[in-house]
Parts: structure tokens; C-alpha cells; sequence
């Protein structure tokens, strides 16, 4: 648990000093009112936002750890998207609407595990496939134009509320959850890990390595599903020219910030989760602030370029240095079970 | 008797044949809705006139609209519509078109070439279009103190810049109006959603009077963010935009918006007029046709608005 903790500590001080910077230019950020049964303050529309960006972080996470990359995911939430819309206005109801988005998530998913577990396609061209072609299957599902619907029961899963926090925050904190459970309860973790690092040793060692990496596209697709329902049932309409358009990005930009090696291994989804949320930190940071709209993308460069300076591997022995000092002082007798 | 028969079918197709006009059109692609609306009424004015038109669809590509105007030219039409997807560079193929004698009309876009080489221009006014609203708005809340926030669209577009500048020159003398917070929603429904909800709590305590949205599809998120956020959007807060896609209409007819400035489709109905002018007698039409930028309130029958437009394809 310790050892957990310490492994998230960086970005849970990035965020803390993200969140004070933020207070600073916005005063009222961390004021949180309850009003008509839901909470709503800028850390909820945080929370709340930031759904998307934190569920296809979960599944990049498991992709990055076994050394690849998904860039498909932003295409995928508008074809789930499109998907869903398309099976609510042809009157087949909320359930069908969701279980088919998810399988498609799913069906993407197997397209992009299949091209690199079983042809072997270095896995940045062959998700880059479907990211390119699956706006065009977006368009042509919802015939070019927004799709709307007014269905309340799945707008709700966007835009509504249990015990007053919004829906969307809890499906990606249940869904990171769930994620680490599977993850760290059982081997599955470590298997994947395994791969991420040596492929071919861990083949030889008895993982069936094609089995488990299409299974990770699988999850990453059904990250992306689950975030394309969030997306799609916030606006009430699917927008396949706009639905998730460079969240690919943020998400792999979520996972690094998380301090995951893009090179595979040993990885954090609960790290990855909390990168999502300083992004969305430093999105709605600006926007409260009021800056001119010219200066969004330069200062989110700016913060997030600072972030990744402070976790470059190159500082991190100066870091080490200083957190055994700080440990030192706190605990004389090292126990014998905590290795640095 | 045969032979009779045969003649003067001949000539009744002959004298079709005379007064039916061949236009050739090379649409950018349908990379939205409103692009989509413009190819359908393209084809309906087309039809209503008893215009043969040739379509050519160039999927966001240059090299396909310059090979669709070389076929055109090859063919003979009588003349060319051409949505160009980009500025520059048309210069050879329009010179082309031009030595064959073939007048082309430019829709929407404008072109970086001599403006000897085409016929004229339609297109709308994005300056104008924001004034208009800024009209309405200085006209709707008279002399009563005004705090008005905006939604920009994609920063550094010209859509954004000129909506924005026509907008704060109709407010320029109504010292009751003040722009309180703009941002961009990236004309979105997303970022309109997400960027109203962040000037809600940005502005909480002080009171917003009305929402200038650069288009439809970011007021409709602002709207939903305006509902959640438990007011209520179009008397709570006044809601005016651009463009007139069918769903703004459809929260007009609801109550939810109030007015919404037309971006019309209908660019070759302007087109055809001038053609049929030049066909006629040769008459040089202006280098630019503006199309009007009407403005629609609750008071216009929105729903009817809406049944007329919800099938052109936007």
C-alpha cells in the first residue's frame, strides 16, 4: 500500500500545486456547492470532464505497457458514439444502445489486436488504420450530420447524476478501479508487464503473449466505447466529424505524465488516471481564468512541458536523493521489507 | 410518314436541347452539414431551372476539383460552379476555363487569383453576419445593463475573427452592452457545452443577460449547460447565434434560443440568377454577389423553419 502510494506521490503533488496555481488566478476553484440534488463546482466539472480523457487513459495505460500504442481510441468514442446514437433513434432502446456501443468498442478493438499480435504490424501504423478510417465509418453510420436523440435515460449516463456526483466521474472511477483490481489481484498485471518487456522470453516462458495482447486492444476499445457513450450522451447527438477528436493524444499524454514508460513495463493506471485529471485541471484552469482563447494551447504546453521537465529520469536521481533524505529523517530504522 | 415523324422528333430534341444549360459543379466534399445542405439546394435550384448540372464531388482535394474543371472544360459545359477548397493555385485551370470561354462562379470561398478569370463571386458576409446579431441583441435589451458572454469559434479561422469583429462593431455605441468573457468552444457542441458550464461558474453571483455563440452547434451545448446549471436558457439568459442549422430552430420553437443569423445554403440560386443574365445578353455581374444574412426570432415560426430545412441534409 505504501509502496502504491509512493508510486503516485509526484503526480499527486503535481496536482496539488496545479490545483493551488489555478487558485490562484480563480479564487473560488475549490468551492463546492449542492444544489437541485447534483454537487456542481469547477473541481466537479473537473471530475466530471475529465471522464473521457481518464477512461481511455485506463486501456492506453494496459496498451503502453505492453509496448504499444493505441491511436484509435478518438476515432473509436465516435464510431461507439455514432453507434449508440443510430441504435436510439432506430427506437430499439437504452440497453441495446449501450450493449452494441460496447461491442463495437470491442470489435475495434480486436481489428487493431489482431494486426499486431497476429500480423505482427508495429502497433502505432496499425491503429494509426483505423484511427484514419474510422471517422469515415462514423460518417457514414450517422450519414454525415449530427445524430440527435432525446432520450433521457442515456443522456443521463452523460449529463446526469447519482447521489448528486455526476455519472461520468463515476463510471471512470469505477472502471480505473475495476482495472487495477484485475490488474494487481491477479497475475494479469504482471503478465502484461511481462510482455511489454520481453515478448519473446515471456512466449517462452508459457504466456500465450497473442491471446493477452489482443485482449489488452480489447479493453483499450471498450475504454474507448464506455468514453464515447460519456461524449456522446453529454451533447445528446453524436458528432462523428468532432467526438474525440485528439483525445488520443491527451490520453497518451495522461499515461506519460502518469510517469509510464512508453517503452512498456511496469506501468500505473492509477498514476494514468490521475494525469487525466491534471490535464483537465489545466484545461478548465483556463478557461476559469479567462485568458484570451490565443493563449490556451500555449500555456497547457507550457505547464505540461514544466511537469514532464520535472519527472524527466535525469532530475528523478535528484528526487530519489531527496526523498531518501526526507525518509531518512523520518524513519531511523529502515524496515527491512521496503527496497528503494 | 415515318420520315416526318422522325424529323420532328428530331427537332423538338434539337430545341431541348438548345435551351437546356450545362453546369458543371465541383462541390469541396461534405465535410458538414451545411456542405451537404449546399449540394442539395445546388441540385434543387439546378432543377427548378431545367439546368443539366454535372456533379463533381473532390473529397477535400485540390487535384480533384482541378481534374473535375479540366473533364468540365473538355466537355463543353456552359458553365462552372466551383466551391474551391482552397485559395491558391488555380490560376493555370482557371485560365484554362477561361480561354474555352466558359464562365465559372465561385461559391461560398474566394480565390488568391485575377479576378478576370472568373465570373463573379457568392458568397456571405461573416462581418456583416455578426452584426446583424449584435443588432438584434442592442434592439432586445433596449437600455437595460447587458453582461454578454462569447463563444468563439476554432481561434485564428476567419469565421471566429470576423464574427467576433462584426459582433463588436454593432455594440460599439450601446454603452449598456459589455462583453464580459469569451473563449473558443471550437464551434462544437462539446466545447460549447464545456466552455458555458466553466463561464457559469466563472460568473456566479454576477448575472449573465445573453450568450453570443459564432454558431448554432456551440449555443446548442451551451443551452444543455444552461439547463443543467438550472436556468433557463432564452429568458434566463438571451441565446443569439449564427449559421441557422435546423436543430438552433427546434430550440426556438422550444423557447430555448431566441434568434440565430442565416448562413445560407443557397449559394447557387444567386449563381444561377447571374448566369442566366450572362447567357442572355452578356451582362457583367459584380465580382462579388452577397447573399442576404436574414435573421430568424421565436417570432418567425421557428418549427416551420425547422420542417423546411430538416431534410436538406445538414
Amino acid at each position: 500500500m505504501k509502496r502504491a502510494f509512493l508510486r503516485v506521490l509526484p503526480q499527486l503533488l503535481t496536482l496539488a500545486a496545479l490545483i493551488a496555481l489555478v487558485t490562484l488566478f480563480f479564487p473560488q476553484f475549490l468551492s463546492v456547492d449542492y444544489q437541485a440534488g447534483r454537487l456542481s463546482g469547477p473541481v466537479i466539472d473537473v471530475l466530471k470532464r475529465g471522464a473521457p480523457v481518464a477512461l481511455l487513459a485506463v486501456g492506453m495505460t494496459l496498451v503502453i505497457a505492453t509496448r504499444g500504442i493505441d491511436l484509435s481510441v478518438g476515432t473509436v468514442m465516435a464510431i461507439t458514439g455514432a453507434v449508440a446514437a443510430w441504435t436510439i433513434s432506430a427506437g430499439w432502446g437504452v440497453g441495446a444502445a449501450i450493449i452494441l456501443a460496447l461491442a463495437a468498442g470491442i470489435a475495434c478493438g480486436v481489428w487493431n489486436g489482431c494486426l499486431v499480435a497476429i500480423f505482427g504490424i508495429q502497433p502505432i501504423v496499425a491503429t494509426l488504420i483505423l484511427m484514419t478510417s474510422g471517422r469515415g465509418i462514423a460518417q457514414l453510420i450517422t450519414e454525415g450530420r449530427i445524430l440527435t436523440f432525446t432520450d433521457p435515460a442515456f443522456a443521463w449516463l452523460g449529463s446526469g447524476t447519482l447521489l448528486g456526483i455526476p455519472v461520468p466521474t463515476i463510471l471512470w472511477i469505477v472502471a480505473a478501479i475495476a482495472t487495477v483490481v484485475l490488474m494487481r489481484r491477479t497475475a494479469l498485471g504482471l503478465l502484461v508487464e511481462a510482455i511489454g518487456i520481453n515478448r519473446a522470453a515471456s512466449a517462452l516462458a508459457g504466456v500465450n503473449a497473442s491471446v493477452l495482447l489482443i485482449a489488452v486492444y480489447m479493453a483499450s476499445g471498450l475504454c474507448a466505447a464506455l468514453a464515447g457513450i460519456i461524449a456522446t450522451a453529454d451533447i445528446r447527438g453524436a458528432d462523428a466529424n468532432n467526438a474525440g477528436l485528439w483525445l488520443e493524444l491527451d490520453a497518451i499524454l495522461a499515461v506519460v505524465i502518469g510517469g509510464n514508460s512508453l517503452l512498456g513495463g511496469r506501468f500505473s493506471v492509477a498514476a494514468s488516471v490521475l494525469g487525466a485529471m491534471i490535464i483537465q485541471t489545466i484545461d478548465t484552469g483556463i478557461l476559469l481564468a479567462g485568458f484570451p482563447s490565443e493563449y490556451n494551447l500555449v500555456i497547457k504546453a507550457a505547464l505540461v512541458l514544466v511537469i514532464l521537465v520535472l519527472q524527466s529520469p535525469n532530475l528523478a536521481d535528484h528526487w530519489h536523493f531527496v526523498r531518501e533524505n526526507v525518509r531518512r529523517r523520518r524513519e531511523p530504522e529502515p524496515s527491512p521489507d521496503v527496497k528503494s | 410518314m415515318k420520315k416526318t415523324l422522325m424529323m420532328s422528333a428530331a427537332c423538338i430534341f434539337g430545341a431541348t436541347m438548345a435551351s437546356a444549360q450545362t453546369v458543371g459543379f465541383s462541390q469541396i466534399g461534405s465535410e458538414s452539414g451545411w456542405r451537404a445542405a449546399e449540394t442539395t439546394l445546388t441540385r434543387q435550384q439546378a432543377e427548378e431551372r431545367g439546368i443539366d448540372l454535372r456533379f463533381s464531388d473532390a473529397q477535400q482535394r485540390q487535384e480533384n476539383q482541378i481534374a473535375a474543371i479540366r473533364t468540365f472544360v473538355a466537355q463543353g459545359v456552359d458553365a462552372i460552379l466551383l466551391a474551391p477548397v482552397v485559395a491558391t493555385g488555380w490560376d493555370s485551370v482557371l485560365e484554362e476555363a477561361s480561354q474555352a470561354d466558359i464562365p465559372v462562379v465561385l461559391l461560398d470561398r474566394q480565390v488568391d487569383a485575377p479576378d478576370d478569370l472568373y465570373l463573379t463571386a457568392v458568397g456571405s458576409d461573416l462581418v456583416h453576419e455578426g452584426e446583424v446579431a449584435g443588432e438584434w441583441l442592442v434592439n432586445e435589451v433596449g437600455d437595460s445593463e447587458c453582461r454578454v458572454v462569447e463563444l468563439q469559434g476554432t481561434t485564428g479561422s476567419s469565421p471566429a475573427i470576423d464574427r467576433a469583429q462584426g459582433f463588436r462593431n454593432a455594440i460599439e455605441g450601446a454603452e449598456n452592452i459589455e462583453i464580459v468573457r469569451s473563449q473558443t468552444g471550437d464551434f462544437t457542441r462539446t466545447g460549447g457545452k464545456e466552455v458555458m458550464e466553466s463561464f457559469l461558474q466563472a460568473e456566479s453571483g454576477n448575472e449573465i443577460c445573453a450568450l453570443y455563440a459564432h454558431n448554432d452547434d456551440m449555443a446548442l451545448g451551451a443551452i444543455q449547460a444552461i439547463n443543467e446549471a438550472g436556468m433557463n436558457p432564452g429568458e434566463d439568459i438571451l441565446i443569439v447565434s449564427i449559421d441557422a442549422v435546423p436543430d438552433i430552430f427546434q430550440a426556438m420553437a422550444a423557447g430555448d434560443a431566441n434568434a440565430t443569423v442565416e448562413l445560407t445554403p443557397n449559394m447557387a440560386g444567386p449563381a444561377f440568377d447571374a448566369l442566366e443574365a450572362y447567357w442572355a445578353d452578356g451582362t457583367e455581374p459584380e465580382k462579388f454577389i452577397q447573399t442576404e444574412s436574414q435573421l430568424y426570432t421565436q417570432d418567425d415560426d421557428p418549427q416551420a423553419e425547422y420542417e423546411a430545412r430538416k431534410d436538406l441534409g445538414y
